[in-house]
């Protein structure tokens, strides 16, 4: 005899989504207002203004040490940040979602060679992998993406991976296999359809990596090159003078971790709304 | 239903409910010393939630009241603190639970999950001797090579054997009461009846009162002397095994039994069943539980049915099956 | 259980060696020639071939692998392209730092993430245990090195309590050693602790729903003991994976905290060497974390073994 389901929950909008999708819509816009306005220009420098304090005069949020506006860098940070997730997570997604469900479908040793191929890009982490392809092709906003895409593929292959196994054994799989429809058209036809939302759940968690990840290595010089704005660029100019004016380390920090909460809580939430079952789950 | 004196268990008017739904309504029964109780009924008649309460171990969210006193123990199991509830669960009363795979814990050896019960309550004075009770309680389950099966994690053994370790686990303390929710469900039909053999033999040994929880009749026959059918969170007929099965006066007890007799058919030549299915919990009819699905049902069943009979016999019917008694 | 272990051994034997070839086929591919270099602009062509021959890159690349390769197990790493010292003795040197920052990180996540995580599990229906999910969802969310710039303006700018950065080795002043490690060791840890303790969280959420938990109430025994008993132990299994992982992380986190705080560590040897274009400096140092990711990953499945006794015996059933 089971528990009494205590409410059963219908498919209701909760709390991590709203905040979630709240914070993130407040990324996405300040990104998209940038292109058409900033209050001023974000990479002029104007050595008149070094340093203006905030919440006065002309600078909402004050100025860096090389005058430069610091709310309209955050609003063109926000663009960057966007830029460089969507392209990761769409290498990781493309990439790691096929290899995933080609492992799952497969299986034997094949399906086992991709999983393994898989651990052992594990072992190379999206800091170490920018690093590499820093020294190698020279530092640029387009190795971090590469290295962060890349070193994401395995997150989304072993999450494609355990879906589509799951999915290969429901019903309607079996008797499309009987009735002899070819490999590819179950796996677009039927696997696909149902390992989207799990797949979605896992773009936002990775989101959120790869906005930690875009920010370390702009931090370290490995990410976004000068003078275009980005947060993690930001902090680490900040940083000598954070005795002196710390208000600049906070503006970015707060930014990086604003959107970082809100990609992850946005996760959360849709983890719970498309599936209950997941619930509490990790 | 009056309370019974000189009884092991006596329940009066439990009810459990999970937030605003009711679940279980109204409930009384005693259980005398080594007598033997089957409560009987489908998945979602209250059964299992009525044992969990009275160890105390109802799930999250779901709360009892009414009253349930166990001989030798000041206080009332329901609504009992914490504290005294673990002096009396394992020692007192014991449970036996459905699914034996995951009942024990499996990164422990089998010995330390027998010998522990014991050391907890402090009916052995060391882990020496504790172990060495576990190794004989193994052996009275009739577990083969008891020594190494103490050794053993749970993986290593098979369902009845973990079942026969549970069993071994509930009646380390010889317990007034042992509570046996389902125990041969999950297991071989061959292996069940070894096991209820087990149960019965181990409490008569021990003169441990049984309330034996199942859905399955011909278990109940086998293993009990008394019976209570428990139909959408109530009793609805109690009484003597045999005069249970075979003069049933509540409709929902006939039907159970109609439907368990494999040489009964009905008119078209098929196996008969209760028409309708076990609504989900909280969605029971006012009045009468059992009306939406009984052929006997009138307008008069809107009221909830009395007690007809004394508490050992008697049933909640406004139009009983049978007829003079 | 020995064949498990085996396979265990083979799987890291055989992802090292991978990871070898991937390492040094990847920095192969560079466009630009270390001893061109090396040597500057104005350089001759005879002194750039006499420095190939030096670095021994004018050898075919499967020789120049295997020279690379049959060193590594013995320490011998080469020489640097810009400096001509032995890269050997400064890994080890830098590796020290390191590990002390990543081990001492990690035991302030786990101090920070156990009961931390365990007690948002058991409240899990209470305000605090909402709070508790809520600060560590926010813990997440901060990079270390924000962390660890935050950890300076408190500590070293405002209270003035601690070093803002440095290092000095233990064995010339404990006192001063573990005052300048604390800040970076705090930073990579909170953070980690964070991610962690919602690990532990659900870990804990999934063990107290087990039956034997409920066996153990059963038997008399109160919930937090039957937790720490019974529990405990089925709970480090999911954890100690993602202790592994994470061991991976700070690893590689450490490099941007080693930056925030100068600590001369793996991360700023690795972040020096791309700054001097040293490029076999930068393959050693790659080479020596992910055989330390891989070593990590190794490690956790064989504590599998000693956690959960289902693994070590590969045929169930049959008791002894």
């Amino acid at each position: 005899m089971s528990a009494p389901a205590a409410r059963r929950r219908v498919r209701r909008l909760n709390a991590s989504m709203v905040v979630g999708g709240a914070l993130v819509g407040l990324v996405v816009l300040a990104a998209l207002v940038s292109f058409v306005w900033t209050p001023h220009d974000p990479v002029h420098v104007d050595p008149a203004h070094r340093l203006a304090p905030a919440f006065g005069g002309d600078y909402l949020l004050g100025t860096d040490k090389f005058g430069r506006d610091v709310l309209s860098r955050l609003m063109v940070g926000a663009r960057t940040t966007l830029y460089v997730g969507i392209v990761a997570v769409g290498i990781a997604a493309v990439l790691g979602t096929p290899l995933g469900m080609l492992a799952g479908m497969v299986g034997g040793w094949s399906g086992e060679l991709v999983m393994r191929a898989n651990d052992l890009l594990f072992a190379f982490p999206a800091l170490l992998l920018a690093i590499m392809l820093g020294a190698v092709f020279g530092a640029s906003a387009l190795t971090a993406m590469v290295a962060i895409g890349v070193a994401t593929i395995p997150a989304f292959a072993r999450v494609a991976r355990g879906q589509t196994l799951s999915v290969m054994h429901t019903d309607y799989v079996l008797a499309a296999r009987s009735a002899g429809r070819s490999r590819l058209a179950i796996a677009l036809r039927h696997v696909l359809p149902n390992i989207a939302s799990i797949l979605i759940v896992q773009a936002s968690v990775s989101f959120a990596i790869a906005i930690l990840a875009e920010a370390a290595l702009s931090f370290l010089g490995f990410g976004t090159r000068p003078p275009t704005p980005s947060w993690g660029r930001m902090l680490q100019e900040s940083q000598e003078l954070l005795f002196s004016t710390p208000r600049l380390a906070f503006w970015p920090g707060l930014a990086i971790a604003l959107a970082v909460l809100g990609f992850n809580l946005l996760g959360d939430g849709l983890r719970d709304w498309l599936d209950p079952k997941l619930r509490e789950g990790r | 239903m009056s309370v019974l004196t000189g009884s092991v268990l006596t329940v009066d008017a439990l009810r459990i409910d999970a937030g605003a739904i009711p679940l279980v309504r109204d409930v009384s029964f005693a259980i005398g010393p080594g007598e033997r109780v089957g409560l009987i009924g489908e998945s979602g008649s209250g059964k299992s939630l009525t044992a969990l309460s009275l160890l105390g171990l109802l799930p999250e969210g779901v709360r009892a009241s009414g009253s349930a006193r166990l001989d030798g123990v000041p206080g009332d199991l329901v609504g009992a603190d914490e504290r005294e509830l673990s002096k009396v669960r394992g020692k007192r009363v014991s449970m036996v639970f459905q699914e034996p795979m995951t009942a024990l814990n499996p990164v422990m050896r089998v010995g330390d999950q027998v010998a522990e019960v014991m050391l907890l309550h402090r009916t052995q004075p060391s882990r020496a001797r504790a172990l060495a009770a576990a190794v004989d309680l193994l052996d009275r389950v009739r577990l083969p090579e008891p020594k190494a099966t103490a050794r053993a994690y749970p993986h290593q053994l098979s369902g009845g054997q973990r079942q026969r370790v549970m069993l071994a686990i509930a009646l380390a303390n010889d317990p007034a009461l042992l509570i046996c929710d389902e125990p041969t469900t999950a297991l071989d039909v061959t292996v069940q009846a070894q096991m209820l053999e087990l149960i019965v033999e181990l409490t008569a040994e021990r003169d441990s009162a049984l309330l034996f929880i199942t859905h399955d009749l011909a278990v109940v026959a086998t293993v009990c002397e008394r019976v209570l059918v428990m139909y959408g969170g109530r009793v609805v007929e109690s009484g003597d095994v045999y005069e249970v099965f075979t003069a049933p006066r509540h409709p929902y007890t006939d039907g159970l039994l109609a439907a368990s007799d494999l040489s009964a058919v009905d008119e078209r030549g098929r196996l008969r069943t209760i028409p309708g299915v076990v609504p989900g919990g909280g969605e029971f009819p006012d009045g009468c539980v059992f009306r939406n699905r009984c052929p006997r049902a009138t307008d008069q069943c809107v009221q909830t049915p009395g007690w007809t009979g004394t508490p050992e016999r008697g049933f909640a019917c406004w139009h009983p099956v049978g007829g003079g008694q | 259980m020995a064949l498990y272990l085996l396979r265990r051994v083979a799987v890291f034997i055989v992802s090292t060696a991978v990871a070898a070839v991937a390492v040094f086929a990847f920095m192969a591919v560079l466009p630009g020639d270390p001893a061109a270099i090396a040597l500057g602009v104005n350089a001759t062509p005879e002194a750039v071939a006499a420095k190939r021959a030096e670095f021994g890159t004018d050898r075919p690349l499967a020789v120049q692998f295997l020279a690379w390769v049959s060193g590594l197990p013995t320490g011998d790493f080469g020489l640097s392209y810009v400096s001509g010292d032995r890269i050997g003795p400064q890994i080890a040197d830098r590796l020290g730092v390191t590990l002390w920052l990543v081990l001492f990180g990690m035991l302030i996540a786990t101090v920070v993430a156990v009961p931390l995580g365990a007690a948002a599990a058991v409240r899990h229906r209470s305000v605090t245990g909402l709070i508790l999910s809520g600060l560590s969802q926010v813990g997440v969310a901060i990079p270390a090195f924000l962390a660890g710039i935050l950890l300076v303006f408190l500590f070293a700018v405002t209270w003035q309590v601690l070093p803002s950065g440095g290092y000095t080795p233990l064995a010339e002043d404990p006192v001063a050693w573990f005052q300048q490690l604390l800040l970076p060791a705090l930073s990579l840890g909170l953070v980690q602790g964070a991610v962690l303790s919602r690990y532990v969280r659900s870990a804990v959420l999934d063990v107290l729903r087990e039956d034997f938990i409920r066996t153990a109430r059963a038997k008399g025994m109160g919930l937090y003991r039957a937790l720490w008993r019974h529990g405990s132990r089925n709970a480090a299994i999911p954890v100690v994976t993602v202790l592994g992982l994470q061991l991976a992380t700070l690893l590689v986190g450490a490099v941007v905290v080693e930056r925030v705080f100068t600590l001369p560590g793996l991360g700023s040897l690795l972040l020096d060497g791309v700054a001097n274009r040293d490029l076999l400096l930068v393959q050693d140092t790659v080479m020596v974390l992910v055989v330390a990711v891989l070593a990590i990953n190794f490690l956790v499945d064989a504590l599998y073994v000693v956690l959960d006794p289902r693994l070590r015996d590969l045929s169930p059933r049959g008791a002894r």
